[in-house]
């Protein structure tokens, strides 16, 4: 019977699709990063760097990202909760909406249509659609939790629930906007309070859509994976609720000496401070989940995704702090060390942790429990990690490099380099950092062929809805 | 000085400020408990089959990591500004650390500069070190539109050729360097209609020589004398005090072909080199003027034996 079974079909579609948008956003990824080593690849201006780098950042978050938030969330919070997902009809249309938003992005954005908001380029027709699907997730999610057969709602739930709450309502404020055409609107705010507005967004898009989604997606595939129970309840309580109260005000930290009063530049850097405990919170209990199980990590690469995406999350969620701090900022910012900070958090977080729950979700929704070939993704992880490290590493070279031939004077005051030099000097650093990136395609690639061989032939399959297990006392 | 527009919004941000610490100081000693003695039990919630939490008690290190952060954060907002208008104790604020450093670096390398204050811009040129300063601050501050090679792009003069568009008089250089300069000419499509624009450009192309259509260029002679001579004189060479650039020789901001030519007639142009003053102050800009006079000298007897 129908009601008898979980909705597999969404989290089917979801998945496929976040494998597919990982490769397309990674390869123009891999095409804006060549762009800066031979400029002669801006071909035509719809190719151009400055038209191409929102499509990167927009397939890669919100395509390939979004996908993997949205198969996982409804995934765990069916199994979790032990009831078939709530209202279906309103769950599909959240799939293919959500293919929409991504293929209007990819026509309009190389068209040149942009609101000029960084992370939130798309035009107010959009922001609409992105609207109306996302009020839709939060009645699928938020009604399957309310209609579950356990008393307590997991971890994970927690964690995917506040996603889906913020993202909103952050969408919301920072795309208040007035049309001026079809395909043309300007922002509701003016000069540094749109910034502020702007930065508040951007920040927390990577607080509650890079971080807090996606802690959600680990505090049910890392123990899944592991089979050993999460380290600490009491951690889970703690730092989730002191990340939620504290991500909000980090902000400003992008703003540092600017026109920006001095009082919220403050404000920004001692939240971002406070943020280490809590970001870390959720780094220990991952990893501490697998004490007991260590050897597992030898043998199974999927854990093998999961448990080195921590690693690379406490890295950036050390590093994150660190940068927002102004003396260490004024050397950092607008250098390439931005970039590489943001990609630890990107590919050595959000991507290796997605990775791995698609390895282990991906066989599932064909009645198997394994890939095609576990070989495949033990390759898959190194090549990854390879490329990961060559892009961070150049890009940590070059933006301290930077920094410091920007600040350097003569004697007489004046500036040691102009700025084309610090560019020129840059470009080795930019050639390891393609190098880097095709490597990281080339592992989504293999993950490609895996997944194809793994499905071929094989009939969807939707599995049995389970009675909750509980001695609940 | 206030940031906010009534002090309510002061107190909004110190209540705000307040309860999102003590909210993290509540979590964090609410969830504080003693060492367990024996192993740690696990929860007896299971969901999904085999998901199930220990309560293992939080690790001391990471708490002394929150309550050092905590700290810190308070006392950075009793030192700094940050809680509402409370400016601080130290009494800093940017506006006040910048004018300090401006100050510092003004009495540091002030004199470094004034040393050449009352040198004739002739001898500055010819002075090796005041050269390499002025080449400093050239690349340092002019080079974004004058190229590290100060040779210029579309739109932005050429400056190692002896062809100036205000004159390259020593003291008319400084006098652009320190006051900027605002070049524009009125759009002439609508009064033109494109045949005449495209008549005059010809002309105007054939004043140096360039291939062009005699028929039209004779035709756009007659406008010409009508619309242009005002600021481009008679025999189109140009007027260096108002900027307007000779069209007889082979130097072009814009580009000589037929079309940059129509597009500049039909559209006008508009073109602003900022002025230094008041950013650089004199003796920077003295310095400055010596070592552009000094890559036009460099190039001046070559062009007299073209």
């Amino acid at each position: 019977m129908q009601s008898q079974t979980y909705n597999y079909k969404v989290v089917r579609q979801f998945a496929i699709m976040t494998v597919v948008w990982g490769i397309v956003g990674m390869l123009v990824g891999v095409i804006v990063a060549a762009q800066l080593v031979w400029p002669e690849l801006n071909a035509a201006e719809w190719l151009h760097f400055g038209r191409l780098r929102p499509l990167h950042t927009n397939a890669v978050i919100f395509a390939f990202g979004g996908c993997a938030l949205f198969a996982t969330s409804y995934y765990c919070v069916q199994r979790t909760c032990h009831t078939r997902l709530f209202a279906p009809g309103l769950a599909a249309f959240t799939f293919w909406g959500w293919q929409l938003v991504i293929l209007l992005a990819a026509i309009s954005l190389p068209l040149g249509f942009t609101s000029g908001k960084e992370y939130a380029e798309l035009e107010w027709p959009i922001d609409i659609l992105i609207t109306l699907v996302w009020v839709s997730y939060a009645v699928v999610f938020f009604g399957t939790v309310a209609t579950r057969k356990t008393t307590h709602i997991y971890v994970a739930n927690w964690f995917y629930g506040g996603f889906i709450l913020t993202v909103a309502l952050l969408h919301l404020v920072n795309s208040a906007e007035i049309p001026v055409s079809l395909t043309k609107s300007y922002s509701a705010y003016a000069g540094v309070q749109d910034a502020m507005i702007q930065w508040w967004y951007g920040h927390n898009a990577v607080g509650f859509f890079l971080t807090a989604g996606f802690l959600g997606m680990m505090y049910y595939f890392v123990p899944k994976q592991a089979g050993r129970p999460v380290y600490s309840y009491r951690l889970s309580v703690v730092h989730f609720w002191a990340l939620i109260f504290t991500y909000m005000w980090a902000g400003p930290h992008h703003l540092h000496y600017t026109a920006l009063p001095d009082w919220t530049q403050s404000i920004g850097m001692v939240f971002s401070l406070i943020l280490l405990a809590p970001s870390w919170g959720g780094m220990i209990n991952g990893i501490m989940t697998l004490s007991g199980a260590w050897h597992k990590l030898r043998t199974d690469p999927i854990l093998k995704f999961l448990i080195t995406s921590l690693s690379f999350y406490g890295m950036s969620t050390f590093e994150g702090p660190m940068m927002s701090i102004k003396t260490v900022n004024a050397l950092s910012h607008y250098t390439d060390w931005t970039v590489g900070h943001v990609h630890s958090g990107a590919l050595g977080w959000v991507a290796m942790v997605s990775i791995g729950a698609m390895y282990y979700l991906i066989p599932r929704m064909y009645g198997k429990t394994e890939m095609y070939s576990t070989k495949l993704i033990t390759t898959h992880f190194w090549i990854a990690t390879i490329g990961i490290v060559l892009y961070i590493a150049s890009m940590w070279i070059s933006g301290v490099m930077q920094g410091l031939m920007w600040r350097a004077t003569n004697p007489d005051g004046t500036l040691t380099y102009s700025f084309v030099e610090s560019v020129k000097a840059s470009y080795p650093f930019w050639t390891i950092r393609v190098v880097g990136g095709v490597l990281f395609l080339t592992g989504m690639l293999i993950m490609f062929y895996n997944m194809v061989k793994t499905i071929a032939g094989q009939k969807p399959y939707e599995a049995p809805v389970l009675a909750p297990a509980g001695a609940h006392a | 000085m206030a940031d906010f527009v009534s002090g309510f919004w002061n107190a909004y941000v110190m209540v705000l400020v307040f309860l999102s610490i003590s909210f993290c100081v509540f979590v964090l000693v609410s969830n504080t408990t003693k060492r367990p003695s024996g192993p740690v039990g696990l929860h007896d919630h299971v969901w999904d089959e085999t998901l199930q939490e220990y309560n293992n008690p939080l690790p001391r290190w990471w708490m002394y990591m929150f309550w050092i952060t905590i700290i810190f954060a308070i006392v950075y907002l009793s030192m700094y500004p940050g809680f509402g208008n409370n400016q601080g104790k130290l009494g800093w604020s940017a506006v006040g650390q910048w004018e300090a450093e401006q100050k510092a670096a003004a009495e540091k390398y002030g004199p470094i500069f004034a040393k050449y204050k009352g040198m004739d811009l002739n001898a500055v040129a010819a002075d090796k070190e005041a050269n390499a300063m002025g080449q400093r601050l050239f690349l340092t501050y002019c080079a974004q539109c004058h190229g590290a090679d100060a040779k210029g792009a579309k739109g932005f003069p050429n400056l190692t050729d002896a062809d100036w568009l205000y004159g390259g008089e020593p003291d008319t250089i400084k006098t652009t360097i320190l006051g900027g300069r605002m070049g524009m000419m009125p759009p002439f499509g609508p009064a033109l209609g494109a045949d005449g624009t495209k008549d005059v450009a010809n002309y105007v192309r054939s004043l140096s020589g360039l291939a062009h259509d005699s028929l039209r260029a004779q035709r756009g002679k007659e406008i010409f004398t009508q619309n242009c001579v005002a600021c481009h004189g008679p025999e189109g060479k140009g007027t260096q005090a108002m900027g307007a650039p000779n069209l007889t020789d082979k130097t072009w901001l814009y580009g000589s072909s037929e079309a940059t030519i129509i597009e500049t007639v039909t559209k006008g142009r508009t073109n602003q080199m900022p002025s230094f003053q008041a950013f650089l102050g004199e003796d920077k800009v003295h310095l400055l003027a010596g070592y552009v006079l000094s890559l036009s000298k460099a190039a001046a007897p070559a062009e007299a034996q073209k």
